[in-house]
């Protein structure tokens, strides 16, 4: 019913434009088309002026609605991010003088120059001088930005710190596996055809030694504040994106590309909580990079803790090993022994060397 | 002067550019179909295009306000949306699939069929012969191929919508592994199929159409139409082509490839591929980042296929109605060759963050950041052409300073996204949305509204309504603005494109109440549209009729024919010409048609 109302109310509006349109075509016959040209000129060229009035306004407003929401007034999450925020910074304000100036000559001139029955134009067909003048003057503002963007760039895309850790984080339909090098602080080989998805979701070769302390997640990846990570990317499917907003990094997630991407984590997601206001703040992943029709869904979440917080979660992780094989878990074998925290290697080493 | 009097060039062989006034005077009967159907009028042909892209226009703003729907109003329920959607909206709710089937062919639509055929179909096809003083194009028959091979392709892309798991819904850049994969995608089923069909008879139309154009402009100049007495929207046309030409070929044996990695088991972009319910692929080897770097190899000249003829058109426009010169003629040219020669060595600022070489990368930021200087230069340039004009605010000349100013706000951004540090965390989010509707999407619609305002007398020897034509002017600013100029905080905040709810998401939930103003806005803006379309339509039969023949007191030689021209355009002799297009103001003339012959004491420009 309201459906209907709509429609007719829409119609009933059109129709209503469409007469008084008419109308004052006929009027304008009337009256003289010259003379009511004249007149519908004058009302365009006012009209101008107030757009630009009102438009500087609105732009004026809009910032001040919507400035609060956006990441810039709580700053970078890392400290990599900083330089994206003061080079955006430095944009903003070249750009900004430009789009204002820019915008006020074009209306005020459309205003000023409206016709008049007074005017001589000028034939100004073309001035080397003044051409020189805006070729070289953006060229130079463009080669300054151009200058401190690859710095950045090089920074960002370049090799992290040595100390940096490292995870890798998988892409899938739609959700994100993590997986942490274990104690030997390094990964395990993998081969997608051995994916699994009860037991292997990442496809981890157990022939690989190095493969069975690997600690694999999916709901949260845990940081450090201060300490350099470094993500390995890859992907099991389609291309996703692994979208960091508060720490300002982005980097894809290509099935046999392997990509990477590293920052430091400057707050804990704790301290984001106060800093924010926000008792829910979480740092979340965003796929940026259409993956299907479950993409708006596919979040991660990275929790952002200290190093001995951090070593307390990692402790309390079970290898993927055991996971795929609960027969060998040490946990699963004895289970009144909690504090078996060297063994599993040591068993597991055995395991595939009978193997 | 009488329609009938105009002499009707036999096609295909009757042009006679060269031996003027060499005519048959005689009628052709032309039947119903060979004047409106098959026909090879370049006049025709151009009106077959703007009008296909009408309707295209139609479905894909129409698409765009069910999206905007589910965006604004994700709770609500419309039970109407399932009489109209059945299953794609159960309940009343646009479901993800429709949702994303919506986006994409939004995306595909508006670029390729609105704004690249409906645009330079349109005003290439109406306005170069016309301007150039050519009879027809140099071949009407394969100018008729090219708009039938566009209609096939619509008729394809339109029945894609109809089977049973939906259109193609991976995004209209149609990225492998998810375009390549049915198992992935319901869509990337039949659905990708037909799409790769109708975008490769696309592909095929807007060749046959480019390679006429630019065989027209190069050798049907009528005489005395040097290439630097060319209007700028002829050259801007010219360049248009030349990049179509030389990119839309990349792009098809990209879809070869998929076609091959779809049909056949080849490789070429799918490796390391487990699919859920699916398992394992045996596809190994291949690089799905190879499709990106085809695919944006014509995606980023398209950006300028899609620019240029707005800007040229908004620079013949501007300056017949600043009863002005255009400032910087060669400039302008010069600018136009820069920005076509940079489009092509620029494709990459779309993949800053694939994983691309880091050095690589810098090369594209450097090319992509140069494009500006060129785009400014035609800015300033527009703007001394108002200074000290004498302004008529006729409805095409009102959009085109609406151009300008969205070209302006629009093309700053691009300084934001080519800077591949700052586009790291700026891509795939809203402000890139903002971005590129502002500057490609709404400038380029203004362009092509201020070409159908300015040209529909020649078109159809009446004028349309003044009054819906200025509503319809400061709806469509306002609304636009008001669209997308708020988009640039949300993708600040850094939310990403393409998602169907964001309410879950702790870091973008509080634009809730913003989303729902866009999508109120879109749906006035929208319906403005109609105004316009029933505006066109209506003047079509019944408009005021033209009674002179240059009503605008233009240089350019579309006004020198008949107000109601024929097939051939001019009766008797083509037009000779001896001068450049915009002597306006000139020796206190109010303007000097390009066909007067300079006289012994004019000073020379």
């Amino acid at each position: 019913m309201t459906a209907l109302l709509i429609t007719a109310v829409s119609l009933l509006i059109f129709v209503v434009i469409f007469q008084i349109s008419k109308a004052s075509e006929y009027v304008a016959i009337l009256k003289g088309e010259e003379h009511s040209r004249k007149q519908n000129n004058k009302i365009n060229g006012f009209l101008m002026v107030v757009f630009l009035v009102l438009g500087l306004i609105g732009v004026w407003y809009c910032n001040e609605v919507l400035y609060d929401k956006t990441l810039l007034p709580q700053g970078s999450a890392s400290v990599e991010g900083e330089r994206v925020d003061s080079m955006l910074w430095l944009t903003l304000a070249v750009t900004g003088f430009v789009f204002i100036g820019t915008q006020i000559v074009l209306f005020w001139f459309a205003y000023k120059y409206q016709e008049s029955d007074n005017r001589k134009v000028v034939f100004f067909a073309h001035s080397n001088k003044l051409e020189a003048i805006w070729t070289v003057i953006p060229a130079i503002a463009l080669t300054v930005l151009v200058v401190i963007g690859l710095r950045n760039w090089f920074l960002f895309t370049g090799e992290p710190p040595k100390e940096a850790m490292v995870v890798e984080i998988t892409g899938k339909q739609f959700g994100w596996i993590y997986r942490y090098p274990g104690k030997d602080g390094a990964f395990g080989k993998k081969y997608y055809k051995n994916i699994d998805n009860a037991s292997n979701s990442l496809g981890l070769i157990w022939d690989d030694q190095l493969a069975h302390d690997d600690l694999v997640m999916e709901q949260t990846m845990y940081l450090v504040k201060g300490r350099p990570v470094k993500l390995i990317i890859g992907s099991r499917d389609v291309i996703h994106d692994v979208g960091l907003p508060h720490f300002r990094m982005k980097m894809d997630a290509v099935p046999g590309i392997p990509t990477t991407m590293w920052f430091t984590p400057k707050y804990t997601t704790k301290e984001m909580k106060e800093k924010t206001g926000n008792p829910d703040f979480q740092f979340e992943i965003s796929c940026d990079q259409m993956c299907g029709n479950g993409h708006y869904s596919m979040k991660g979440i990275i929790e952002v803790v200290d190093q001995a917080e951090f070593d307390a979660k990692m402790a309390g992780q079970s290898p993927y090993y055991y996971t795929a094989f609960p027969d060998k878990d040490p946990a699963n074998a004895k289970k009144d022994t909690v504090k078996l925290v060297a063994k599993p290697v040591e068993l597991a080493s055995k395991v595939t060397a009978k193997l | 002067m009488s329609n009938e009097a105009v002499l009707h060039a036999p096609a295909g062989a009757g042009l006679h550019h060269e031996a003027h006034g060499d005519h048959h005077h005689e009628h052709h009967h032309e039947t119903f179909i060979s004047k409106y159907v098959f026909s090879m009028d370049h006049k025709m042909i151009a009106k077959q295009f703007l009008i296909t892209g009408m309707v295209w226009a139609v479905l894909g703003g129409l698409m765009s306000v069910l999206f905007r729907l589910q965006l604004g109003y994700p709770e609500a329920s419309f039970p109407w949306l399932e009489d109209i959607l059945g299953k794609w909206a159960e309940g009343g709710k646009i479901t993800p699939d429709a949702y994303y089937a919506l986006v994409t062919t939004h995306g595909t639509v508006l670029v390729f069929f609105v704004l690249t055929a409906g645009l330079s179909g349109t005003f290439a096809n109406f306005l170069i012969p016309l301007q150039i003083g050519a009879r027809d194009m140099a071949s009407p028959f394969m100018n008729m191929l090219s708009y039938w091979f566009f209609f096939a392709a619509s008729i394809v892309m339109l029945s894609s919508m109809f089977v049973e798991f939906g259109p193609f819904s991976g995004g209209w850049t149609a990225y492998p592994p998810l375009s390549a994969l049915a198992s992935a995608s319901p869509g990337s089923g039949t659905g990708m199929d037909l799409w790769l069909i109708a975008m490769a008879l696309f592909v095929v139309s807007s060749l046959l159409g480019g390679l006429n154009y630019i065989a027209t402009i190069l050798n049907m100049r009528t005489k005395g139409m040097s290439m630097t007495r060319l209007p700028l929207t002829i050259w801007a046309l010219f360049f248009t082509a030349v990049l179509g030409v030389l990119s839309f070929p990349v792009l098809f044996s990209g879809f070869i490839l998929l076609i091959f990695d779809r049909n056949f088991g080849t490789s070429f972009y799918l490796s390391d591929i487990f699919i859920n319910g699916v398992g394992a692929l045996p596809n190994e080897g291949g690089s799905a980042i190879l499709y990106q770097h085809l695919f944006w190899f014509l995606g980023h000249p398209e950006v300028y296929i899609i620019l240029l003829p707005a800007m040229g058109m908004a620079s013949e426009i501007l300056s017949v109605n600043s009863r002005k010169p255009i400032f910087g003629y060669m400039a302008m040219i010069g600018s136009l060759f820069a920005i076509a020669i940079l489009a092509f060595l620029v494709w990459a600022h779309h993949m800053f963050v694939t994983g691309l070489n880091p050095f690589l990368g810098s090369v594209f930021v450097l090319l992509t950041l140069l494009i500006a200087v060129p785009s400014a230069i035609k800015v300033f340039n527009w703007l001394t052409t108002l200074w000290r004009g004498n302004i008529r605010f006729t409805p095409g000349m009102m959009f085109s300073i609406g151009f300008v100013s969205l070209f302006i706000s629009g093309g700053l951004t691009g300084i934001w996204l080519g800077n591949s540090a700052l586009d790291i965390h700026l891509h795939d989010t809203y402000f890139v949305i903002a971005h590129f509707h502002i500057v490609m999407g709404v400038a380029s619609m203004f362009g092509m509204f201020a070409g159908i305002y300015h040209w529909f007398p020649k078109m159809y020897g009446r004028y349309m309504n003044n009054t819906l034509s200025y509503l319809h002017f400061w709806i469509t600013l306002a609304g636009a603005y008001m669209i997308f100029w708020p988009m640039h905080y949300q993708g600040l905040a850094g939310m990403p494109r393409r998602y169907y709810d964001y309410s879950v998401w702790e870091s973008f939930k509080q634009f809730a109440e913003l989303n729902r103003f866009i999508s109120t806005v879109a749906m006035i803006v929208f319906a403005a549209q109609l105004l316009f379309l029933f505006n066109f339509f209506y003047s079509i039969f019944k408009g005021r009729k033209v009674t002179t023949q240059n009503p605008y007191g233009s240089n350019t030689l579309e006004w020198t024919a008949p107000i109601n021209p024929g097939h051939g355009n001019w009766v008797g002799e083509i037009p000779e010409v001896h001068r450049w297009a915009y002597d306006y103001g000139k020796d206190g003339q109010e303007f000097i048609s390009q066909t007067t012959p300079v006289g012994a004491d004019e000073s020379s420009h």
